[in-house]
């Protein structure tokens, strides 16, 4: 009960209905000084009860002034020297300069990349790959909090997810893959695996680590050499793993990692030594990559935006569920291509559920994300923020109900408050367009029929939510979702084994698993490969 | 069909003397039509195109289809979808061994027209259409045991049931190669639809008939009407109508001239299309008879893995 921060609280709690917390909420009184974080839990006598700020500890972390360009193993400026600045999005103070890269520099990588693939990596046993990557998952874990503390300095999310979910899942990526690199020819029955070559792989700054470990993980297991670009906004766990790299003594050339705007990444995949696209981001992007690699060998896969449906049924468990859709769009501040931003509540349950949502809603706490006791961190950028404000302007200008709960955010920094609409309709932007951000859009259904027509009425299809008590319903309901990943009363679940994908323009191609390695290796015969 | 330029042989199809009356017979030619939701349609156009033999002899004419057959063929394609793959991978998989049962039924028209078509003699154009015969029933066992390969248990470290399946993409198009007439269709058809796609394909420009003379076959066998949709005609007037079309979901572009793959993967990139590129070679260059043409792989090109999670609990 994280929402209670006193032994006289827990108790006022477990007498307490949903209805009677939001009106304590409600009453809540401002504080004169408030840290970061600001929610707050309930005393005996209703009088609201202040968390102590519980901020991780900063001073072992040690983020360099200027970054170079990770090439061959060592960091060198950019050629033009050229450097752009790197923010914490809480507080919107400088964190370092990185280099950006020119096309010169793209170049460089490029060759870089494959010279290291053709004389070393793809000629290494697989055995020996699978030992360089276990000792990246090892360091990894290693060096664990200063990068879930780097991590959210650079992206804003909360400590606690960094912590316990991206950096853990980040190394388990690189113990899983490691394994698969001497076992390549059991995967695919029949056929030869060979390695692509050089791929260019293209990150966004929502989960920097993760995403970083879901590309490079699998790309290297299959001997591929790598050119990686984070996000313009989030480069600096990138770049602490490339002090992982040289810990582990990978062959210089194999990781190289480069930062800058865009238009370098298109440099990049538009390389003409390049052989393996992988990208991560909005299916706006995900187009115009598609189209830079139309007619050549290239093989691609995308990952891009998403609307998840989350659907309730009126015979689920109503708090379990609340944990799931509260999870299922708030993590990670909503930033999440999968998040389930679109909840479906069969009519029945409308009410009680909605009072619930509303409720656990108020006692999420919003602020430092550095705090370990934060719920919902900074939204990565001013662009970020604004789109998000944007759509919810929109969301109210088009007739739907927002509710917000009544927490007080930090002064400076990216904020924004979890916010959720009802009364949406399909036709809503809200309905519409992924937001990427911690806003939830509520609308009902009666028949499973309606539910599964609803929730598939996007372009997108990259998951999807169930949760019902009935086993025959959610095969129903998994079976009609055109969604790469279905969440039966669970939701934002990611694993190394489980493969990670969408449907339609969410994507194609998958990430973990067995299927994520295929996505990087040459299974041809005939010559019959696609993409 | 028609002996223009010379006679042929063909016991069906050649002209031959009316019994008993020492008069000679005419030829009752077939008019070769489009395929569209389970019916023969001609083009909305009106219009035709002639096809002609390997020595030049005028064959017959074709149909010149037009964007309106293929959006025409797309939205029944994507009527036919729920129910094609909703069946069971045992039905799927009788379904199209009734394709290869009934191909052998006419096996002679199809060694025929296949002879005349590409210019073969007759015992080329036997293993080829033996192999096309063939390569329905190999693809056929793969209907109920696709998944079993392709699909997975998931051990994530964690308290849930997780699985991944695979699931048809959808509403496909497919570029048929140009100069394997029947097999190289069948090659790249069947694994199209094992999994439970609808497809639309564009037939072989100069060499369509074998093709038009399988429909004739898919509408007999129990293949629900719009599982299989066939346009015949210019593939400078039809080709990027598909690859564009927004409610395409796939793309088989492998009998595409690889000259045009730019233009037809910036279109086909609009809707994210999953997209099988033409090898670098062309598809002409394949040898369709190799046991390399068939493989579960070219079945995994169309289909979507979907993961699923659960809890495991009391």
């Amino acid at each position: 009960m994280r929402r209670i921060g006193s032994v006289g609280g827990i108790a006022a709690q477990g007498t307490a209905d949903a209805g009677a917390i939001i009106r304590r909420v409600t009453l809540t009184k401002k504080p004169e000084s408030r840290p970061a974080a600001a929610s707050w839990g309930l005393s005996k006598r209703g009088t609201p009860w202040e968390y102590a700020a519980a901020p991780e500890a900063t001073d072992h972390i040690e983020i360099r002034r200027e970054y170079g360009l990770f090439i061959d193993n060592a960091f060198a400026p950019s050629r033009p020297k050229a450097t752009f600045e790197v923010i914490n999005p809480a507080t919107e103070e400088p964190l370092s300069r990185v280099a950006k890269a020119s096309k010169a520099d793209v170049n460089r990588a490029v060759t870089a990349a494959r010279r290291a693939h053709d004389t070393v990596w793809s000629r290494l046993p697989g055995s020996e790959r699978a030992k360089y990557l276990y000792r990246i998952a090892r360091i990894m874990q290693e060096r664990s909090r200063e990068f879930a503390v780097v991590e959210t300095m650079n992206s804003g999310k909360p400590i606690k997810e960094s912590r316990d979910v991206d950096v853990p899942l980040a190394a388990a990526h690189f113990f899983y893959y490691a394994g698969w690199a001497d076992k390549l020819d059991y995967a695919f029955p029949g056929r030869t695996p060979r390695s692509l070559g050089v791929a260019a792989q293209i990150i966004p700054w929502n989960f920097p680590l993760l995403m970083l470990a879901w590309k490079i993980a699998p790309a290297l297991a299959a001997g591929n050499t790598v050119i990686l670009k984070p996000a313009s906004t989030t480069p600096l766990t990138a770049y602490l793993f490339a002090d992982v790299v040289r810990q582990a003594e990978l062959p210089p050339g194999v990781v190289n990692i480069i930062t800058g705007p865009g238009e370098i990444g298109m440099e990049l995949v538009r390389h003409p030594d390049v052989n393996k696209v992988a990208f991560t981001g909005s299916t706006a992007v995900g187009k115009m990559i598609g189209r830079a690699v139309a007619g050549s060998r290239k093989k691609l896969t995308l990952e891009l935006g998403g609307k998840a449906a989350n659907i309730v049924f009126d015979d689920a468990p109503l708090d379990q569920a609340i944990e799931g859709i509260i999870n299922g769009i708030y993590f990670n501040q909503g930033e999440v291509c999968c998040a389930g931003s679109r909840l479906f509540v069969q009519e029945s349950v409308y009410e009680p559920l909605l009072d619930k949502l509303k409720a656990r809603l108020s006692t999420l706490r919003v602020g430092d994300p550095l705090d370990k006791n934060t719920d919902v961190g900074a939204i990565n950028s001013a662009g970020q923020l604004a789109k998000i404000a944007e759509l919810v302007q929109s969301g109210i200008e088009e007739g739907a109900e927002i509710f917000q709960p009544d927490c007080v955010l930090p002064d400076k920094g990216f904020f924004f408050r979890p916010t959720l609409f009802t009364g949406v309709s399909q036709s809503h932007r809200i309905a519409q367009e992924e937001i990427f951000g911690p806003v939830l859009s509520v609308l009902t259904f009666r028949t499973p029929e309606e539910a599964i027509e609803k929730a598939n009425n996007t372009p997108y299809g990259l998951s999807a939510g169930v949760w019902t008590e009935k086993g025959s319903r959610i095969f129903k309901m998994v079976a009609a979702m055109k969604a790469g990943v279905v969440w039966a009363n669970t939701f934002n679940r990611f694993d190394p084994t489980s493969p990670f994908g969408g449907y339609k323009e969410s994507g194609y191609g998958r990430e973990g698993g067995i299927h994520g390695l295929g996505a990087y290796l040459d299974l041809s015969a005939n010559g019959a490969t696609g993409r | 069909m028609s002996p223009r330029a010379k006679p042929r042989t063909t016991a069906a199809l050649a002209v031959r003397d009316g019994a008993g009356s020492g008069a000679q017979r005419l030829e009752v030619r077939k008019t070769y039509k489009l395929y569209i939701g389970g019916a023969f349609p001609r083009t909305e156009s009106g219009r035709a195109y002639e096809i002609h033999g390997a020595k030049g002899e005028l064959l017959a004419n074709a149909c010149r289809g037009t964007r309106k057959d293929i959006r025409d063929a797309v939205r029944a394609a994507r009527t036919a979808l729920p129910d094609w793959s909703a069946k069971t991978g045992f039905n799927r998989s009788q379904i199209l061994y009734r394709i290869a049962e009934l191909m052998e039924g006419r096996r002679d028209q199809f060694v025929s027209e296949v002879m005349a078509a590409e210019g073969v003699g007759r015992q080329r154009a036997t293993r080829l259409t033996d192999a096309a015969i063939d390569r329905w029933v190999w693809y056929a066992g793969w209907a109920d045991k696709f998944s079993q390969v392709n699909g997975s248990v998931n051990p994530v470290n964690g308290s849930y049931f997780n699985f991944s399946v695979p699931e048809p993409s959808g509403v496909v198009g497919v570029i048929a190669p140009e100069a394997s007439s029947l097999l190289g269709l069948v090659s790249r058809l069947a694994p199209v639809i094992v999994s439970g796609n609808c497809a639309v394909v564009l037939a072989s420009e100069s060499r369509p008939l074998p093709a038009v003379t399988l429909t004739e076959v898919l509408a007999t066998s129990d293949v629900p009407g719009g599982v299989v949709n066939l346009i015949t005609g210019l593939r400078r007037e039809l080709v990027l109508h598909l690859a564009g079309h927004m409610d395409v979901n796939a793309l088989d572009a492998f009998g595409l001239d690889p000259g045009q793959g730019v233009a037809v993967e910036e279109l086909a990139t609009e809707n994210v299309k999953r997209l099988v590129r033409p090898p670098a070679k062309g598809a002409d260059a394949v040898d369709w008879l190799s046991p390399q043409a068939q493989s579960p792989y070219l079945i995994g090109e169309f289909v979507e893995t979907k993961t699923v999670w659960h809890p495991i609990g009391a």
